[in-house]
């Protein structure tokens, strides 16, 4: 009934809609591109036109949405978590630790930011929301350090999975890049093959800047994954398209809230119809 | 990743010239390079498509068409409108009351709230000579109430007694009555990051803003935030209503379009940037960097 002709004005508003979801300019206009070749001057519903666009985007998608897996071979398996200032790192390490408890695994933090106020304090809250060990520094202190001495007590207590927290950085601070770059080889010395998983934590609310958060970050630290938080606002993130065509990096996880269970895996499908605003 | 629009239309009218008079469908081709810059920029679409209109009234018909640089012109054009849009400098924090002057930060979860309060608080106390105050009623964000705790005894500025178990509205009221008995000039209310689509979250922020009634309600705001920008602004200040805004972050390598979207939505000035995490990287707004970093200048 209510189907018109996929004309260009039907396609222009489409392209203002995935623009609006942060999946830029360029991407949006190559997926509406992509909707035309297929459906221009079709008769289809709006609703069937919003969907046509969701499978488009989850047609990128799909092939990045992978659950983290650990590998029951290292002892430990060492998780870092990055990501720039007030992303949600720490938050999802508390999350994530319930997860693997769950699965039957044995879980440390290693408090790796000791650098922001009250950082360290913040993670063992979340050690002992899940009653795990939090091993941590001095205030100030080098964070690589605290790193190779979390892995040597993780290695000697028999855990199974180690979460290493780190401070918030700016992809555009050489210094504190370097840093960073310094935690990982450090890392090295324990397990040339560690850190098994480098996760960048994306916040949904950040608009472009975030493809040159995946791109620097992979540089210096090799990240390996992804996971979006603040998914439970209006925000689309939309910027995941983009990075999932540029550097085809695996999704891990969304956040979706600050409770501990606030956790759930990426779903190609579902996130795309939400962004495209279609409920899931 | 960006190519400057300063080259992107030279290259358009440079052509366009070659080809004989410009005429206003030239100053379209222009416009819609403007378009993509802002969107780039991560300034809201809503923002964008207001602004390129304002910008058309003013481009057509008069100097861009008559102009030797047309692309100059334009980029004089936007770039004027961005910068007076983007609002006046030296609107900083207002104080004009009676003090105690209650100053409440709200915003999204990580935007930099807490640290913003702690490098205000300095900045009042040190360049005002101010006698500042700041209280968290953060009561869910493990260790936030701590966080500003160490602030203070870094910065020197004084902190409300943590007392366990009190809830927002309470704390509020008694930084308040804490203040006025001790002679502070200025109480810093630090709240919990909250979603604008969080409804009890949100009437609670009202709650605390009708117990003290602020005389500055600021938004902190990440620098680096896309396009709900808009949602954010908007809610925020429908349902709180806000005096200006804080931008933190300036200092990483976005754009930085979201002041742009912000200051739109608003219609309150951005107050103070945030440009580091140290306590001293605040810095007062000037809305002529911002407009050229946002066109990529
Ligand atoms: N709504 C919502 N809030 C979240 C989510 N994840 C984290 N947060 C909140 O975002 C804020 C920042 O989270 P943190 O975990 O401290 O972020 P961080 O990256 O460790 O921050 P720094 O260490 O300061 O760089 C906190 O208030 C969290 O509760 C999410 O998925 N949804
Ligand atoms: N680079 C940079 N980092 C900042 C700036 N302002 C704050 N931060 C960092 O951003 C992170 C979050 O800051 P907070 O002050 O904890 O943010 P918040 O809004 O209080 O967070 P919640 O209380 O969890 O909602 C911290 O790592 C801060 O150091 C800034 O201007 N630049
Ligand atoms: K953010
Ligand atoms: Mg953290
Ligand atoms: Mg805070």
């Amino acid at each position: 009934f209510n189907k018109k002709r996929l004309d260009a004005t039907t396609l222009e508003e489409l392209e203002d809609l995935l623009i609006m979801s942060d999946l830029g300019v360029e991407v949006s206009r190559r997926v509406c591109d992509r909707l035309s070749a297929q459906k221009y001057d079709k008769e289809i519903s709006a609703e069937e036109v919003q969907a046509a666009l969701a499978e488009e985007v989850s047609g990128i998608l799909e092939a990045v949405a992978k659950p983290l897996e650990i590998n029951p071979g290292n002892h430990p398996h060492v998780i870092l978590m990055v990501g720039v200032n007030g992303s949600g790192k720490t938050t999802t390490i508390g999350k994530m630790a319930k997860q693997f408890q769950n699965d039957g695994k044995s879980v440390m933090l290693a408090a790796g930011d000791t650098f922001r106020a009250a950082a360290i304090e913040q993670l063992q809250v979340w050690g002992e929301r899940n009653n795990v060990p939090v091993i941590s520094g001095k205030v100030g202190g080098d964070a690589a350090g605290l790193a190779f001495d979390a892995v040597k007590q993780a290695k000697e207590q028999n855990i199974d999975v180690l979460l290493i927290d780190t401070a918030g950085r700016l992809q555009n601070k050489d210094y504190l890049m370097e840093e960073l770059a310094k935690i990982v080889r450090v890392i090295k010395k324990h397990d040339e093959t560690a850190p098994h998983d480098t996760i960048l934590v994306l916040d949904a609310t950040t608009g472009q800047n975030a493809i040159m958060q995946a791109e620097v970050f992979q540089k210096v630290a090799n990240v390996t994954g992804l996971v979006m938080t603040k998914l439970d606002g209006t925000a689309r993130g939309g910027v995941l398209v983009a990075c999932a065509e540029k550097f085809a990096l695996p999704i891990h996880a969304i956040g979706v809230g600050e409770s501990i269970d606030d956790l759930q895996p990426f779903n190609a499908d579902e996130f795309s119809r939400m962004l495209v605003g279609l409920e899931s | 990743m960006f190519d400057s629009l300063s080259d992107k239309l030279g290259g358009i009218f440079d052509k366009l010239k070659r080809s004989g008079a410009l005429k206003e469908a030239d100053v379209s081709a222009a416009l819609r390079e403007v378009r993509i810059a802002l969107l780039e920029a991560d300034v809201a679409l809503p923002v964008v498509k207001d602004f390129v209109e304002k910008v058309r009234e003013k481009a057509v018909g008069q100097e861009v068409l008559k102009s030797v640089t047309p692309g100059q012109m334009v980029i004089k054009i936007v770039n004027d409108n961005l910068v007076e849009m983007l609002g006046g400098e030296g609107k900083t924090i207002d104080l004009a009351a009676a003090a105690p002057v209650p100053i409440l930060m709200v915003g999204l979860q990580g935007s930099g709230k807490t640290t913003s309060t702690a490098k205000i608080a300095k900045r009042l106390q040190e360049k005002e000579k101010k006698k500042v105050l700041m209280a968290s009623l953060d009561v869910r964000r493990p260790a936030a109430m701590e966080q500003l705790q160490i602030l203070g005894e870094q910065t020197g500025v004084a902190t409300l007694p943590i007392i366990a178990g009190q809830m927002p509205v309470d704390i509020a009221k008694r930084a308040m009555t804490a203040a006025k008995l001790q002679g502070f000039d200025v109480v810093m209310l630090d709240t919990a990051g909250r979603l604008h689509v969080d409804q009890s979250l949100m009437a609670e922020v009202v709650a605390i803003r009708n117990a003290v009634n602020p005389h500055e309600t600021l938004l902190v705001a990440d620098a680096l935030t896309g396009q709900d920008a808009v949602n954010v602004a908007q809610q925020f200040s429908d349902q709180v209503g806000l005096t200006g805004v804080v931008l933190t972050r300036m200092d990483g390598d976005g754009r930085g379009g979201a002041a742009l979207s912000m200051r739109a939505v608003t219609g309150k000035p951005i107050k103070l940037v945030g440009v580091g995490e140290k306590i001293d990287d605040l810095e007062e707004f000037h809305p002529e960097r911002v407009a050229s970093r946002i066109l990529g200048m």
